[in-house]
């Protein structure tokens, strides 16, 4: 057995950091090749209108302007290459706007004071049509969001389970069954999760410069799918996938935003193939918020069903999903992923019905959780209602209906789950914060007469999506003419100075692939840490990947680079024993050299197995030269991570303002590569969640303008939102993958949302208050204590 | 973000300026930037020339002057939250103005000029009874805080004056100042707040100015009155709207931020009646 020494588990600092905390990282809208020509958007004012003519003349003879493109110029290059195409859009309106904002005209310039001077003296004559913004008005259906539509509702997504027709109607008689039994408790609500602008800290920016002379594209972007990407542009220019180099560089925040292949990177790409000069887009922060997609965007009735002595006898989401106005990468299937989770860690008979519905506004897809965030938000608030309503501790009630400690469990809703132990884990919280304690004190301030409150909630989300046979399900980017399942992608060559490099078909945004991966491969072979690079988003130099999203990153390519460093480790063992005259089985490898078990001296280097890998005379007789492997793996199943978090909130009854006092998680993602990363990803989503339940809130005018453009008005946490975090972590490692691992890039958003809801409305609870929807500002919780003094 | 074409120019005296605002109708006066850098970018606002002030000396202090505190155009937020010689009301305001990036780059006097309603230093600047400097070509002019705010975003300041001091009266007594932020606490821009100065801690004799609710900061002379004839801060704050046109937005309905304006009127009366004694 070929042994080594791990640095798995190790808080090791993040290597990625000194670089972007001096601020001397590169990002794309860095690179400004010579001669670079700026792109600005015409954008359309009315939620709905027909486009009757578009006058170019005047900014076409202004200085500088070097081009001026409408759906005339790019019809002819499709329409947007999209995953789940139900509703495509067009690169350009075409002869119709379906949303406030969309691109009407591309203005190129030699700069972009001059692009936007240009877009503002480009006359578009349009005829404005009444939209439907309202997302129940718009399922109603009197309105629609195109016209060619006979209804605006695009699909539902039903389950109970999934894909079982039979199935469902039986699960919706067993739950009719337990709301008409005298002895059940049947609680119901309508909530809003509302329409959100995922906030990355760099906005998106592509850069495209075309070789006439090798006929290649290179392209720079801020995506988190480089390989989708590359293949998209090959695809709509008729190109093999190696004629486009995509480079990601520094990619400051994605959140599922940078999850899609967007027209402004189809039509720069376009632009400078036309023009012969590199041609760069840098979305404004205004323009991002109604140029990229929006996430969340649900209205839904939660329902559930139980005894008195909390034993859940049905559960029950009835909703709609705000598409907008098309369908980009995976818009339609976003509740889909909120189906997968709809049932949560819970065992009881559940019906799930979700429809998607187009309105003229901004296109929604996946921000971070992606359906999972809205699927347990319904599910944990009403279980806290529930609880409420019968008058039992929500954690009691929550421990009841658990699924016990389980290695491969199907769910209620039909899907198969990897491991969990749900009862453990919320049993260590509630040691770990000394819930009765916690109770006590929240009592003692009530008894005060402060208004503080005590919210609870657990989740399960699953994600690390790679298992190859779910691409018969759509999970791969065929539209994009990537000829690959969703696998993991990892190559490890060790050069012959003996360092490492890995090279991962990833699209990290912040989430310390430099580090992580060096543990992974560090782990595996003994090289130290510091002499292994990552290489990931830089399509030319990696094998084919998926990217970075639904927090698969880890799980599945992580996975993939585990396997290539031991087969690289195999190879070396062999070469090692070589040269040490020793049995290959008596190898060891440790802090960069490889030495005989039992005689440490009796030892050579990777510098010296790697030199004699590219000397291959000196190789054992029948050996290749070289030191590489590259894996693709393909997990069991995808993992399902899981946590419990709570926290205490006071309420200002006089402003209604909320503030959150504590918050203290026991997250759960099987084995840890690096606990200060992953407390970094923990961090970040729970204020995420938090933000969302707080402040975020995108909106519309009924004329379908958006209101929340800059920073004034759209409201994200800031460092001052919440209190710190206390977290701990229960350890249930996955079997799909040989690392253990499952993600843990969404689960404190996935967590978060509702735990401080929950807190809110405990606070709320004496006087009356059921549900106050999200975001909790002041006013709606001021309005929320005066409707319930009122009644 | 990309602002229209203008021209700039970085002037070395406020005479330089002013001859440059009386030369240059459409041009704007620029200390920190903090609000007309984002207005241009947004070209919400488009000036053809620019007037930087903020390299002319002797503008950047905080001057005690006996009866007055005389602060100095380019006085930043941050240099107000910090100085002993400001009263409490207006410290406060300045402290939870931004962040430390805007109190670093935002100044007192621009704010004042800018006459933003969900401002937090205006409001501290009308209840402390404060004045203005307004120079221009032909001289100058002090502008008592009652008068200084005409509407939304418009001050009394004409197109070519310079605002180049701000003066606070040393009155002695108490004052105080809070707010709700748009995203809670005092975080962010006000949705409703409010001031107030107090003589002694009984609070008979105050002002007390109310912001982020109506088009301006503006004087709550019912309060006012109320106290004068000895009501309670909780009852005097009822009056707290008189006169003021309340507006709904994002952030509340007119009935929430008439409310929220009662509850801020009182907190900084009783606040300031503390702090007097």
């Amino acid at each position: 057995m070929v042994e080594t020494k791990s640095v798995l588990g190790g808080a090791i600092r993040r290597r990625e950091d000194p670089a972007l905390i001096a601020g001397q990282g590169l990002y794309t809208d860095d690179v400004a090749p010579t001669g670079t020509l700026h792109v600005a958007f015409v954008r359309s004012p009315f939620a709905k209108a027909k486009i009757l003519s578009i006058d170019t003349a005047e900014a076409a003879g202004m200085a500088g302007v070097k081009a001026i493109y409408t759906a005339d110029d790019v019809r002819h290059l499709g329409l947007l290459p999209t995953q789940v195409a139900v509703r495509a859009r067009p690169l350009l309106a075409d002869g119709q706007v379906a949303h406030s904002g969309e691109a009407v005209a591309m203005v190129v310039a030699t700069d972009r004071y001059l692009a936007q001077d240009a877009a503002e003296a480009v006359f578009v004559d349009y005829e404005a049509q009444e939209p439907v913004i309202d997302l129940k008005a718009a399922a109603a259906g009197d309105i629609k969001a195109h016209d060619d539509m006979d209804s605006n509702v695009i699909i539902a997504w039903t389950a109970g389970p999934f894909g079982d027709e039979d199935g469902i109607a039986k699960t919706r008689e067993t739950i009719q069954a337990a709301k008409d039994r005298d002895d059940t408790v049947t609680v119901s609500i309508e909530m809003v999760n509302q329409r959100l602008v995922p906030t990355a800290m760099e906005p998106r920016s592509v850069v495209a410069d075309y070789s006439p002379g090798y006929n290649r594209f290179h392209v720079h972007s801020t995506t988190q799918i480089p390989h989708a990407l590359a293949g998209a542009i090959a695809k709509t220019f008729d190109l093999d996938n190696s004629q486009v180099n995509v480079t990601a560089l520094e990619v400051g925040g994605g959140f599922g935003a940078k999850l899609n292949v967007y027209p402004d990177e189809i039509l720069v790409a376009f632009a400078s193939k036309a023009l012969g000069k590199p041609v760069k887009f840098t979305e404004s922060r205004r323009e991002a918020a109604v140029n990229t997609i929006h996430g969340r965007g649900w209205v839904a009735t939660a329902t559930m069903t139980g005894t008195r002595d909390g034993q859940i006898l049905g559960y029950e989401l009835d909703g709609l999903a705000d598409m907008g106005a098309y369908t980009q990468n995976f818009t339609a299937a976003i509740p889909f992923l909120g189906l997968f989770v709809g049932s949560g860690q819970y065992t009881m008979p559940t019906y799930f019905n979700v429809a998607c519905v187009l309105t003229n506004t901004v296109v929604t897809d996946a921000y971070r959780g992606a359906g999972r965030p809205e699927a347990e938000y319904y599910l944990e608030r009403i279980v806290d209602a529930f609880s409420r309503e019968i008058g039992v501790d929500p954690a009691e009630v929550r421990k009841k209906n658990y699924f016990d400690k389980f290695e491969d469990a199907v769910s209620p809703i039909g899907f198969a789950m990897d491991t969990g132990d749900y009862g453990a884990n919320l049993d260590a919280l509630l040691e770990f914060v000394d819930y009765e304690g916690m109770k006590a004190r929240r009592d003692a301030a009530r008894a005060e007469g402060r208004l503080v409150g005590l919210g609870l909630s657990s989740y399960v989300e699953v994600c690390g999506f790679g298992p190859s046979g779910l691409s018969d399900l759509g999970f791969n980017w065929g539209a994009y003419n990537v000829d690959s399942a969703f696998n993991g992608s990892g190559l490890v060559r060790v050069g012959g100075d003996g360092k490492a490099t890995v090279h991962i078909g990833t699209g990290p945004s912040g989430q310390g692939h430099q580090t992580t991966w060096a543990q992974i491969v560090s782990a595996e072979t003994g090289i130290p840490v510091d002499n292994i690079r990552v290489i990931s988003g830089e399509t030319d130099d990696t094998p084919v990947g998926i990217g970075s999203f639904g927090s698969r990153s880890a799980a599945v390519d992580g996975a993939a680079a585990h396997e290539a460093a031991g087969r690289v480790k195999a190879k070396a063992a062999k070469i090692a024993a070589h040269l040490l005259e020793a049995a290959e089985e008596d190898i060891r490898f440790e802090d960069g050299v490889a030495h005989v078990a039992g005689s440490p001296d009796q030892s050579v280097t990777w510098a010296e197995i790697a030199k004699t890998a590219y000397h291959p005379h000196l190789l054992p007789e029948g050996m290749e030269g070289g030191l590489e492997a590259h894996a693709v793996f393909s997990p069991g199943n995808a993992t399902w991570p899981f946590g419990s978090h709570i926290c205490m909130v006071e309420v200002d009854p006089d402003t209604g303002n909320v503030d959150v006092l504590e918050y203290l998680t026991m997250d759960d993602c099987g084995n840890v590569i690096n606990p200060m990363i992953a407390d970094g990803q923990l961090h970040g989503g729970i204020v995420q969640g938090a933000g969302q339940a707080l402040f975020e809130d995108a909106i519309y005018d009924e004329q379908g303008t958006l209101l929340t453009t800059s920073f004034m008005d759209y409201l994200i946490p800031t460092a001052t939102s919440m209190p710190s975090f206390q977290m701990e972590r229960t350890t249930t490692p996955t079997h799909v993958n040989p690392l253990g691992v499952k993600g843990i890039g969404e689960a404190g958003t996935i967590g978060s949302a509702q735990t401080v809801v929950n807190a809110v409305v405990d606070a709320l609870a004496d006087l009356g208050v059921k549900h106050v929807d999200m975001p909790v500002r002041p006013r709606r919780v001021w309005e929320a204590i005066q409707a319930a003094k009122e009644a | 973000m990309y602002p229209r074409e203008f021209e700039y120019v970085a002037a070395g005296s406020v005479e330089e300026a002013a001859q440059l605002l009386e030369d240059n109708p459409g041009a704007k006066v620029m200390s920190g930037g903090m609000s007309l850098i984002p207005m241009m970018k947004l070209r919400l606002l488009s000036p053809e020339l620019v007037v930087d002030i903020g390299r002319i000396p002797g503008l950047n202090t905080i001057e005690d002057r006996g009866d007055h505190i005389a602060i100095g155009a380019l006085v930043r937020q941050r240099q107000i939250a910090e100085s002993p010689l400001i009263p409490m009301a207006l410290k406060t305001a300045a402290a939870q103005t931004g962040d430390a990036q805007v109190r670093n780059t935002a100044t007192f006097a621009g704010a004042i000029a800018h006459a933003d309603v969900a401002a937090d230093t205006p409001t501290a600047f009308v209840a402390l009874g404060g004045t203005i400097v307004a120079k221009c070509v032909d001289g100058e002019r002090e502008i008592a805080a009652d008068a200084c705010f005409v509407d939304t975003l418009t001050s009394a300041l004409e197109a070519n004056e310079i605002l180049t001091e701000v003066r606070i009266p040393k009155s002695g007594g108490g004052s105080a100042y809070d707010k709700l932020g748009r995203r809670g606490g005092h975080t962010d821009y006000s949705v409703a707040g409010a001031a107030a100065w107090v003589a002694d801690s009984s609070g008979r004799e105050c002002r007390v100015a109310v912001g982020g609710v109506g088009t301006i900061p503006a004087l709550a002379s019912g309060v006012m009155e109320a106290m004068a004839s000895g009501a309670s801060p909780e009852d005097a704050a009822e009056r707290a709207c008189e006169g003021i046109t309340v507006l709904e937005d994002l952030y509340g309905s007119e009935e929430y931020k008439s409310h929220l304006a009662k509850v801020f009127v009182r907190r900084a009366l009783e606040q300031a009646m503390a702090n007097a004694s």
